[in-house]
């Protein structure tokens, strides 16, 4: 385990690296839509982890939008440190996530799916009417400083690329472990036998509560990540479309693998920018078109695909049994 | 064989899912030497696209063919495109929210390499990409995103407005309330719960109650934006009977307001004024209730001046699209021409270059310039804010000519309605409008 440990955080750094070196010879505009996926892939990340115990949260924006709010409020305060900014995102966003987990780890497939859909929808009415938040003309978010580092210029967006990319790493290492661990293996068992878990003496309610909270800090960190990328945050964050959008990119990318849910995420706003560039009147009709062929040929997602790849064959002794 | 098929289609898919981030970066990108390469961006989905963006968009199509092929009427007859130099256009929409318009302006901007951007209605997508572009150092003129808070609240070096934001069109109807109604002893609004209709009824009640203190306040309804269905509220209204009712509403959301209010009188007991009702009038056509009183933010549509310019395209617009041009257009080619001004004026002083960035900034501050909603200043907000004339009239059915007319047009001048330079319309509206200059 100690070795796997160590593996993991090695390649996880070693990608990190690669990653932010290529990020320097990368177009500005790029480079925006990569920082916006690892935004995103967070709350994918999230979102991956509930569907491994088959919950599909449709109000995952919530999490994502408290974050991006707190991070907008906070540095309207004057407060522009990018770590400190996510750490509050992550912290709020946990307490929000345990506070309605409580109440909805009662609840399973459509019913959890709504809850989780109605609760982001008030989220989002409240902001809309709330003047002191900004209304439906949304917050300006300062540029971010990195403990007391102000970057200039031309350099800000490469900076926070960087950022955006040792806390996608870390998370993702985290993820990754955390699936690995005894929470983690009894957590994906959850969709296959309830009792049978509880016999065991574990709570099946203790364990969706915690990955509930893991999900929605993850989906806390994507939303301060975003609202410090883009300068201004609205209330559409936690409009039913954007969780729509990452229940879709969760889909895409298969409930199992960490890298996977990135890969998604990227496939996804790569798409949708290429629709946009060439396809102004119906660019909407390339990502629905994409959206069903991905789920007609790709039922297990792009995780799905490789895991494929590397799967024994059907006749090799020990089918099924996952040993990596 | 199915099996066959799909397995060979997911190995491709495999090539496919890792390539698509290659093939952007592969996109041609044009060179841009002798032709004016400009973006223009607007709602062609979504709620917003009936009623603005695709209008305003073949209104900004319209203007620029005409231009490269020099057919503009004076005062802009003679000089092709912008400085002689054709203008090419690409077309973004503005659906998707903040994150994905600042990822597409990033896009037009450092893939495309656009000369200028026009166009942006929403107010979220306004504030979300003006620091942007002071950023990039890209002018963007917005075309509508009537919240003043952008030029109040800050300041950006290329970035402009050539249309008037919300305050006027509120002032003139409070004007024209206090000059046409004044028997009227109460007021209600009638307004979206959100930032456009919270702002356009707080700028109303305060500048009507500077004008008429008298009129008391009935009734607040803020319905929620797209309810589309209004019977509670108008069982409100119809028993407050105020004597005046305000509405910012537009879009979808007015026409039904209109369809389901019209039929039960509403408009017979009580005036209700709108801000900028104009724009559904040709699409409603004879169910327009008779006797609304409007206005269209700005001397627009059917309200355009009587100039050569205006006629001009007014019937251009009709006769290419067949339905006549509303407010949305008007805005968004008088945004055209205000760029088309300001290169031009940046050439007269480098000589006749393709001017940069920088120089089109320069000259487009305190710029004036004329359009078919008549002359358009560029005189608040320290010179990148326009103001403009409004114009407000009552609602007719010609059966003659099958159209809804706006009758008994009350124009009221830019300087009248629109705070000066460097004071917050909010405080300009409470201190009692000083320095307005009303003609009567």
């Amino acid at each position: 385990m100690l070795s796997l440990q160590r593996n993991v955080a090695l390649g996880a750094l070693a990608l990190t690296i690669a990653l932010a070196v290529l990020g320097a010879f990368v177009p500005e505009w790029i480079l925006y839509t990569c920082a916006l996926v690892l935004a995103k892939g967070l709350v994918v990340l999230g979102l991956c982890l509930l569907l491994r115990m088959n919950l599909v949260s449709f109000g995952q924006g919530l999490y994502y939008c408290a974050g991006a709010y707190i991070c907008g409020l906070v540095s309207q305060m004057g407060i522009s440190d990018a770590f400190f900014l996510t750490f509050l995102a992550a912290l709020g966003s946990a307490v929000v996530g345990l506070i309605l987990g409580l109440f909805l780890s009662g609840y399973r497939s459509v019913f959890f799916a709504m809850f989780n859909l109605a609760l982001s929808m008030i989220l989002y009415g409240v902001l809309l009417k709330s003047i002191s938040l900004g209304g439906s003309d949304g917050v300006g978010v300062a540029a971010p400083t990195y403990l007391g580092y102000a970057p200039d210029g031309e350099m800000r967006l490469y900076v926070f690329f960087v950022f955006a990319l040792a806390v996608a790493g870390a998370s993702s290492v985290f993820a990754f472990l955390y699936t690995k661990s005894e929470m983690g293996l009894a957590s994906a068992s959850v969709k296959d036998c309830e009792i049978r878990l509880e016999y065991l003496g574990l709570s099946v309610r203790y364990l969706i509560i915690f990955n509930f909270v893991i999900a929605s800090t993850l989906a806390g960190i994507g939303g301060a990540l975003v609202a410090m990328v883009s300068g201004h945050i609205i209330p559409e964050l936690a409009y039913w479309t954007t969780s729509g959008e990452f229940v879709f990119i969760t889909v895409l990318s298969g409930p199992n693998g960490i890298l996977s849910a990135f890969g998604a995420t990227a496939v996804f706003e790569t798409i949708r920018l290429v629709a946009g560039q060439n396809m102004p009147n119906s660019w909407q009709m390339l990502l629905g078109s994409f959206l069903l062929l991905s789920i007609l040929f790709m039922p297990n997602g792009i995780s799905g695909l490789f895991r494929r790849a590397k799967a024994p064959k059907p006749d090799a002794v020990g089918e099924g049994i996952n040993n990596d | 064989m199915l099996r066959k098929i799909t397995g060979q289609v997911r190995v491709g898919l495999r090539a496919v899912s890792l390539a698509t981030i290659a093939c952007v970066c592969a996109a041609p990108i044009a060179n841009a030497e002798e032709t004016f390469k400009l973006g223009l961006v607007n709602f062609l989905s979504g709620p917003a696209a009936d009623a603005f963006g695709v209008p305003s968009m073949n209104g900004g199509e319209l203007m620029v063919e005409a231009l490269n092929a020099g057919e503009v009427p004076e005062p802009y007859a003679g000089m092709i495109g912008f400085g002689g130099m054709p203008i090419e256009i690409i077309k973004v929409d503005e659906t998707g929210g903040a994150q994905v318009q600042i990822q597409r302006f990033r896009d037009l901007v450092q893939r495309e390499e656009v000369d200028a951007i026009v166009g942006y209605d929403g107010s979220g997508d306004c504030l979300a990409v003006a620091p942007i572009a002071d950023e990039l150092k890209k002018v963007v003129v917005f075309s509508g995103c009537g919240t003043p808070r952008i030029f109040e609240e800050n300041s950006y070096e290329y970035v402009f407005r050539a249309g008037s934001h919300s305050t006027m069109d509120n002032v003139a109807l409070a004007h024209y309330v206090a000059r046409k109604l004044p028997d009227a002893k109460t007021v209600a609004g009638f307004n979206q719960n959100y930032s456009w209709g919270q702002d356009s009824w707080r700028d109303f009640s305060l500048a009507l109650k500077e004008l008429r203190p008298d009129i008391e306040t009935v009734g607040e309804l803020f319905p929620e934006t797209g309810a589309g269905q209004y019977g509670a509220q108008i069982n409100v209204l119809m028993r407050l009977k105020p004597d005046v009712v305000h509405s910012s509403l537009w879009g979808g959301d007015l026409e039904a307001f209109l369809l389901q209010a019209g039929p039960r009188k509403l408009f017979d007991r009580t005036n209700v004024v709108f801000t900028m009702a104009e724009h559904v009038l040709p699409r409603l056509g004879d169910k327009v209730p008779e006797g609304l009183m409007t206005g269209g933010r700005g001397a627009v549509g059917a309200l355009h001046p009587d100039t050569p310019l205006a006629n001009w395209f007014y019937s251009a617009y009709e006769d290419k699209y067949d339905i006549p041009a509303v407010q949305g257009p008007f805005r968004f080619v008088q945004t055209i021409l205000g760029l088309k001004t300001a290169v031009e004026i940046a050439m007269q002083e480098n000589g006749g270059k393709k001017p940069t960035s920088e120089e089109i900034a320069a000259a487009f501050k305190f710029a004036s310039f004329d359009t078919p909603s008549g002359p358009v200043e560029m005189a608040i907000g320290d010179g990148h804010q326009a103001i403009q004339g409004n114009a407000i009239g009552i609602s007719k059915w010609n059966a003659q000519e099958n159209r809804v007319e706006l009758v008994d047009v009350e124009y009221f001048s830019a300087k009248c309605i629109n705070p000066p330079n460097g004071v917050m319309s909010e405080e300009w509206i409470k201190e009692g409008f000083p320095g307005a200059e009303c003609d009567n």
